[in-house]
């Protein structure tokens, strides 16, 4: 492990050599957007909102699977990247069946509040209104696939922190659903042992607590890094 | 009926020698065509580093279709700190049209495996898997029928050929997922995990199976190793071009006379190869581009018949070239319709993990089928094009990021076919929806 300085937006920021350029951006009050990244949680680098550009390379690299390394230039903000987001927020908007004013994480939805602040004011790719369903067959919480993003961090902090591995990713394509179990009702799992940790990471009101109207459902993700940090890192 | 007149063919034959005369389930019939004599060569007379360093200086790249120098990633992966290491054969062809690695796994497994082992040498791994599509049950009988016998004749398993070399090699099979292709999802897939790529670095070579160093090479380039090191690292440096050096197998189907897997150094002309091998276009009807690389190929048009292919050229011309798959196309061929059939199988093949390929490619298909219908206004076609864009810079893998290339290259060599799906409601081939449409007012 080294100490190596580097420019994030042509600031002068220092870091270790097994750090990622989102974290010391975000040590450095550096806002960078992210849905599936959430600490503690192993990286999947799948929303790819948190693309920056480095000087280098031609392509652009996610902050969040990104080791800093010494003299690195990012940038992570520029008119394209920033353009980048907006269109990957209006897709994910149109993926599904998202509808604020009734949902139980109105005011408390990351989805939601990455929109505002991207500036997205109107969807531009055609809406794909999909069938999907809703899994209330469990005793305290319920899955509303049509607000469901894939972030897959239900399916993380299922098999990486509560060990119980219900959750996993079913089917592929813009098919893709998150299952319980081999793709069976929530309420019939015999893994589930009803902790709620996928609830609460869970950055949009696909994942609820029972019992909840619209606008709600508040979440508390922070314990994960909390657990994490107390049964000590593994990577 | 097909004109029999003699083939002018400037075929070289390095993967697939010896053609028909062996039989692929008898270890004999390989021995005497000078098999295993690199392994054995290898085995009591080189080191692994002048193994790697006669890989390197052939200046054979990648098959699999990117083109990475051989030489450079067996290097990287001996060099890489941790035990054990795995060695992996990507035998999940699945591009639309492409059977170039089926046939060599099905003609030629005993070559296959010699080039694994040879690398099993040269890289320290006494570890190897050969991935195969399920749809290719005749290569997966034959390739564990040519690792049963090896084994019996202490080709493979513990000391080999009574050198302190040991090396297994065992069989998976892919469960039908274009994907699984990518080397980072085949990984996942050989440990038992759901077949989703994962960003890269840490690259297979410093962080792959298992967590452990991965040297990943394709059918093709393990089947041009053994020839390779027999006739020595000049004489395959003597084939091709400039920087593409050797031979490439390609799968010619489609709109063509002689369609069927052809052998040529790189550097060969597509004129020579659709019209003195391939016997040009059937019927009498024009040539009008051929598709190379599968989804996330391009479309090249007859102004470039004389370029040279190999992996720079095809690169330029926006297509890429993959593993071989050559579809060509006449003047019946509407280039809208390909672009979206090409979109259609990404958009079913996407894992869904990322969203600019998940929700992308779905949408990019929506607008094609938009055009091909006559209901896409110019927008559309503008909305398409940031999508290509988009697709292509910000997807995880390289599904993602090559799934706007059909769009891409048929947009720039076709664009007045796209323009007349959209302004003047009509199929220049005749095959659209809304050709069909059309006639149907005309008639009414």
């Amino acid at each position: 492990m080294t100490v190596v300085t580097l420019k994030i937006d042509d600031r002068d920021v220092s870091g270790r050599d097994d750090e990622t350029i989102l974290e010391i951006a975000r040590e450095n009050g550096i806002v960078i957007p992210t849905l599936c990244y959430l600490e503690g949680l192993s990286i999947a680098g799948a929303c790819r909102l948190c693309l920056v550009e480095v000087k280098g390379t031609s392509k652009l690299l996610p902050a969040c699977a990104t080791r800093v390394s010494e003299g690195m230039e990012i940038h992570t903000n520029s008119e394209r990247l920033t353009q980048y987001r907006r269109t990957i927020i209006e897709m994910l908007f149109a993926e599904g069946n998202h509808i604020c004013s009734v949902c139980v994480s109105n005011g408390h939805c990351q989805l939601q509040d990455a929109a505002v602040a991207l500036g997205v004011d109107h969807i531009g790719v055609p809406y794909l209104h999909p069938h999907r369903h809703v899994d209330a067959s469990h005793e305290l919480f319920g899955i509303d696939h049509n607000r469901c993003i894939l972030c897959a961090r239900c399916v993380r902090v299922c098999d990486e922190v509560e060990g119980a591995h219900t959750w996993d990713v079913g089917v592929r394509g813009i098919e893709a659903r998150v299952v319980t179990d081999f793709s069976t009702p929530w309420g019939d799992s015999d893994t589930c042992t009803s902790c709620g940790k996928c609830v609460q990471v869970c950055p949009t009101g696909a994942l609820f607590a029972k019992g909840k109207s619209a606008g709600e459902m508040t979440k508390q993700s922070e314990f994960v890094e909390y657990l994490v940090a107390m049964r000590g890192r593994r990577s | 009926m097909i004109e029999e007149r003699p083939l002018f063919i400037p075929e070289q034959n390095i993967v697939l020698e010896h053609n028909g005369d062996i039989d692929p389930e008898v270890l004999e019939d390989y021995s005497k065509i000078e098999g295993f004599t690199a392994l054995n060569h290898v085995l009591t007379e080189m080191t692994p580093p002048e193994v790697i360093d006669q890989v390197s200086r052939s200046g054979l790249r990648g098959r699999g279709g990117a083109g990475y120098p051989t030489g450079l990633k067996w290097q990287t992966v001996a060099k890489a700190p941790g035990t054990p290491k795995y060695i992996i054969c990507n035998g999940d062809e699945g591009d639309p049209g492409a059977f170039m690695d089926r046939n060599v796994m099905e003609a030629y497994p005993f070559k296959v495996l010699e080039g694994m082992t040879i690398a099993a040498y040269a890289i320290g791994a006494s570890q190897g898997f050969l991935y195969v599509r399920a749809e290719y049950p005749l290569a997966v009988q034959r390739l564990k029928n040519a690792i049963r016998q090896m084994e019996k004749h202490n080709l493979l398993g513990k000391n080999i050929a009574g050198t302190p070399f040991s090396f297994d090699v065992d069989v998976r099979l892919g469960a039908g997922a274009f994907v699984c292709g990518e080397e980072t999802a085949l990984i996942a897939s050989i440990e038992g995990r759901r077949g989703n790529p994962r960003p890269r670095p840490p690259y297979p070579a410093e962080r792959g199976l298992f967590g452990c160093p991965t040297l990943i090479n394709n059918v093709e380039t393990f089947a041009n190793i053994a020839p390779l090191l027999r006739k020595g690292a000049e004489w395959f440096a003597s084939i091709g071009t400039e920087k593409s050096k050797g031979t490439k197998v390609f799968a010619l189907s489609g709109r063509i006379a002689r369609a069927g897997l052809i052998e040529v150094p790189m550097g060969t002309t597509l004129r020579e190869i659709v019209f003195d091998i391939g016997g040009g276009i059937p019927d009498g009807k024009a040539f009008k581009a051929v598709q190379t690389g599968g989804p996330s190929g391009g479309c090249i048009p007859s102004d470039y018949l004389d370029m040279p292919v190999d992996y720079e050229s095809l690169l330029k011309l926006g297509s890429f070239m993959g593993s071989g798959g050559m579809i060509v196309m006449d003047e019946t061929s509407c280039m809208v319709d390909v672009a979206r059939y090409f979109m259609e199988f990404c958009m079913s093949e996407s894992c869904g993990k990322c969203v600019p390929c998940r929700v992308g490619t779905a949408q990019m298909y929506q607008l094609l089928t938009k055009i091909v219908n006559g209901d896409a206004t110019l927008n559309d076609l503008a909305l398409l094009e940031s999508l290509c864009d988009l697709v292509r810079n910000t997807s995880l893998c390289g599904l993602g990021q090559g799934a706007p290339n059909p769009v891409l290259s048929t947009l720039r060599y076709f664009r007045d076919e796209y323009i007349a799906h959209i302004v003047d409601k009509r199929c220049p081939a005749g095959v659209c929806p809304v050709h069909k449409r059309e006639h149907q007012e005309v008639n009414a």
